[in-house]
């Protein structure tokens, strides 16, 4: 293996990709609050419902931390040119993720001021609004987006900035596009199987739960119409390629199919992702009493999204496309950090394995024992 | 794309960042001092095993568990803005500031949010060691996350271990040790924790003062009250002499700021430290710069010994370093701000130049501009400033700051020596005005930190990051109107949020510590 400029590049990736595809899976929170009043009839269960998800949720929240960070030092130029640009699709991604932060620790507390159902109804918006707008943003590493980068805008003293968004819609374009929409509302859907799954498994109640089995059927019929049709189309169009000798950028048909049968290892992992998901959700709606669902489906939506992001960055292609100038489109080499910092942020990417393991640890040692009625009576730290 | 960045758009966006910045500051301080108060406390009842000291620290943590989601919520806002309102930062040293923000997230977040779940969840499924260990780590995690957002900022304050590229147009990352380990990181780590353990010992003591003054709780409130007026007294020391470690170091890497801090308009040797001070305005709402305070209290030659450990050393003032010519502790003589931004120019256009002679693949004017480029970089973020008088930061706001922050500091160490001699003297339960005093002190603290804050940023103004990158050129090119908008929904939303949380917080005080406690396996 050739420890180049390259490979660095490829690793890092990866790593955001894996971290992507682990924020999705634990997107089961929000897609678990999304389900509290459909699933939870009494204040009982909701109560079980909010407290299964309440303690996992800063899982999710650091991972989404962690995703931005890495993406930031690895790929600065993402950072700056679709923050900085898709301003509101991003900021209204945050202002869903702020109320979702607070909303379980003062929904039950006295002195709430806005009372428990509110602070509900912030669980079940970010729930549906979070993975919905997480989806959209994901999408358009596909469609693309209208945005220049002119590096040599900096010797402009007056106005030296160098990316710029082609409408004053600033991100909310993204919504106008229904490919994304519709790999957002595949998200959703997906996040609320997730979050099904992830109930059956930590709540020990016979009605959650059989209302939970039913969730799971329900939601993956629109999840496989929403997911499969994005990837189908995905497949049948054309793509942002990059010409490996000049770096120029072009449109190539069927680029995505075309990066599938050209990346052999990936194409497994998209598809075991795949087989992943629909063995959870199978093992789950058939398997009566089957509760460990949630780490079959989970752990493939994690392989399936690794797969996605990395069939939109490897193999040539241009992972952040822009639909202005398609010459302004983000690449891993275009966009990357210096050879120095991607090799120093690989030495601390070392420890990953370390951090799952106590993660992994610490998990373990909370579930052990299944959330039940009880526990809510007697536990004085539940939400 | 051409124009100009409407000025109004910086505002805004400084403006939310500020907005942003401080509230994250509202929560963070507590979350830290917390975590070492109830650290010790849950060590005592493991040692002990006297369940006082459990019913103590889980007082405590129920506390600080309202105080945490707020910090991280206002956090995550934090780290993406500097991608969605200073998108211009986020390539041009990205290669640099993004390293650090992101071993946060990996080393440290995860650490904390890991055994959060632990301390909160576990008290009736982990062990009692396992459980002790959650409750540091869950400390340890959120102090390591400083350590590497302190990183960044000292970085920002104190550009090291970094080299243009002129091929891709930014700054690159040439020694990783320089930028997590320089000299201003590590000081300002010490200064900004050791000033929250300061900000939750005095909580804690306030927080307790209330129940004696209520006349409940008395051995609880005693026991607590104790605990933390120790750390607060240890705390408060060291942020003191970190805090004289930080005024020197802005001396050497930020005379400009220095100047502010003690509206110094015109350098002298020996020059004296502003104790307290009134600023002198002109009828036109301008400091006069020929007599800038009205009233004041010096300490003869103490800003010299303070800016250079020489009591005679000169310390040059804002017009110094305005118009340049005076001699420079390595004997050379200092440029003007009108000549720095002309040298800023040269290299901005060496660059265009360079880049010009590349695409045009002309070698030797490529050499020969970018010898040029080397030879102005120090001077490269001058070229971006529009007068020279746009160098100057807010005088007033870092003058009086400056004086609360260190007032205060100077209070809290006095406050925490006589809660101890109270405490020692049995006398703390029945000093009335005391406990009074001591609930009075806990919004104090809360200024004192911010007061630091603002001496820090708006000191460095206006510059992103000092001498290489003014604000105006760190920019998104945003709609004005954008900024202003999430500015108020933030505005409202943090507000409303703090309000809840003052009310909550205030609610689970009067409910007191639990009367019983038998959850331990």
């Amino acid at each position: 293996m050739i420890m180049d400029y390259v490979f660095y590049q490829e690793y890092w990736w990866f790593l955001v990709s894996l971290l992507g595809g682990l924020l999705v899976f634990l997107l089961f929170v929000q897609g678990g609050n999304a389900l509290i009043f459909s699933l939870g009839k009494n204040e009982t269960e909701r109560k079980m419902i909010v407290n299964s998800t309440g303690r996992k949720w800063e899982f999710t929240f650091t991972t989404l931390v962690t995703f931005g960070g890495a993406f930031f030092a690895s790929f600065p130029l993402f950072y700056s040119t679709s923050f900085g640009g898709a301003y509101w699709l991003w900021m209204l991604i945050l202002f869903s993720f702020v109320l979702q932060a607070v909303s379980y620790e003062y929904q039950s507390k006295k002195g709430n001021l806005l009372g428990r159902n509110t602070y509900r109804a912030f669980l079940v918006l970010n729930g549906i609004m979070g993975p919905f707008l997480l989806g959209c943003a994901v999408a358009t590493f596909f469609t693309g987006s209208a945005f220049t980068v002119s590096k040599g805008q900096l010797l402009h003293e007056a106005m030296p900035v160098i990316s710029s968004w082609g409408n004053s819609w600033h991100g909310l374009d993204a919504l106008g596009n229904v490919w994304n929409v519709v790999l957002g509302l595949a998200v959703v859907f997906l996040s609320r199987v997730l979050g099904a799954l992830y109930l059956i498994n930590n709540i020990s109640d016979q009605m959650i739960e059989r209302r939970a089995r039913r969730a799971v059927a329900v939601n993956t019929v629109f999840f496989l119409i929403f997911f499969l049709s994005f990837v189908i189309r995905l497949f049948l169009t054309e793509g942002f390629a990059v010409d490996p000798e000049n770096g120029r950028i072009f449109m190539e048909p069927f680029k995505y199919w075309n990066n599938l049968l050209a990346l052999p290892v990936v194409a497994v992992i998209f598809l075991l992702g795949v087989a992943g998901v629909l063995a959870g959700i199978l093992a789950a709606c058939f398997g009566s009493g089957y509760r460990k669902g949630i780490w079959w489906t989970g752990s493939g939506t994690v392989l399936a999204v690794l797969g996605l992001l990395l069939l939109a960055g490897y193999n040539h292609t241009a992972y952040y496309p822009s639909t202005l100038d398609l010459q302004s489109s983000l690449t891993l080499a275009n966009s990357c950090s210096s050879e120095f910092t991607l090799k120093t942020m690989s030495v601390v990417s070392l420890l990953i394995p370390f951090v799952l393991a106590y993660i992994f640890y610490a998990w373990r040692c909370i579930d052990r024992k299944k959330i039940d009625a009880n526990e809510m009576n007697d536990d004085d730290h539940t939400y | 794309m051409t124009g100009t960045v409407d000025l109004a758009l910086i505002d805004w966006s400084r403006a939310q960042f500020a907005l942003t910045a401080i509230y994250h500051w509202l929560f963070v301080p507590l979350t830290l001092g917390l975590a070492v108060i109830m650290g010790v406390m849950e060590t005592l009842y493991y040692k002990s095993g006297n369940e006082f000291w459990k019913r103590t620290a889980r007082f405590w943590m129920k506390l600080f568990g309202i105080n945490f989601a707020i910090g991280v919520a206002t956090g995550l806002i934090l780290e993406f803005e500097f991608g969605t309102n200073w998108s211009n930062y986020s390539w041009f040293v990205g290669d640099i500031f993004g390293a650090p923000l992101a071993i946060e997230g990996i080393l440290a977040f995860f650490m904390e949010s890991t055994f959060i779940a632990v301390m909160f969840f576990g008290w009736n499924k982990v062990s009692k060691g396992f459980h002790l260990a959650s409750t540091w780590l869950t400390g340890l995690g959120a102090t390591i996350s400083a350590w590497w957002i302190l990183v960044a900022n000292a970085w920002m304050q104190y550009p090291v271990g970094m080299e243009f590229n002129p091929d891709t147009v930014r700054n690159e990352m040439v020694d990783f040790w320089a930028v997590a380990t320089s000299p201003v990181a590590v000081n300002k780590f010490f200064h900004t924790v050791l000033s929250s353990w300061v900000l939750g010992a005095a909580f804690v003591v306030g927080v307790s003062a209330w129940f004696l003054w209520k006349r409940r709780e008395k051995q609880f409130a005693l026991a607590s009250m104790k605990v933390a007026a120790c750390t607060g007294l240890v705390a408060a020391v060291m942020t003191a002499w970190t805090g004289d470690q930080s005024g020197y170091h802005v001396a050497q890497h930020q005379p400009m700021k220095l100047a502010a801090m003690e509206a110094l308009y015109e350098g002298q040797k020996g020059a004296s430290l502003v104790a307290v001070g009134i600023l002198n305005r002109t009828e036109s709402g301008e400091i006069d710069p020929k007599n800038p305070l009205i009233a004041e209290i010096k300490i003869p030659n103490m800003l010299s010994v303070l800016a250079y450990r020489d009591k005679n050393s000169y310390v040059p003032g804002i017009n110094n370093l305005l118009h340049g010519g005076y001699t420079l502790p390595d004997g050379s003589v200092a440029l003007s701000a009108q000549e720095k931004m002309n040298r800023g120019k040269m290299a901005i256009a060496a660059l265009g130049a360079y880049r010009q002679a590349k695409n045009n693949q002309d070698t030797s004017r490529a050499e020969q501009e970018l010898k040029t480029l080397r030879e102005n970089m120090p001077y490269f973020g001058y070229g971006y400033i529009r007068e020279p008088g746009d160098l100057v930061p807010n005088v007033t706001l870092n003058f009086y700051a400056f004086r609360v922050m260190v007032g205060l500091g100077g209070y809290l160490i006095l406050f925490f020596v006589v809660i101890l001699f109270l405490a020692y003297r049995k006398q703390l339960a029945e000093m009335r005005w005391m406990q009074w005093l001591a609930m009075l002190t806990v919004p104090l603290a809360y200024l004192a930190s911010q007061a630091g804050w603002i001496v820090a940023e708006c000191g460095r103004q206006p510059w992103a990051i000092q001498d290489l990158l003014p604000v105006n050129a760190a920019i998104s090119s945003l709609e004005t109107s954008s900024v202003q908008t999430t500015f108020f929904i933030f505005l409202f939303l943090f507000t409303l949020l703090l309000i809840v949380e003052i009310r909550i917080m205030l609610k689970a005080i009067v409910a007191g510590p639990e009367q019983d406690v038998k959850l331990t396996k």
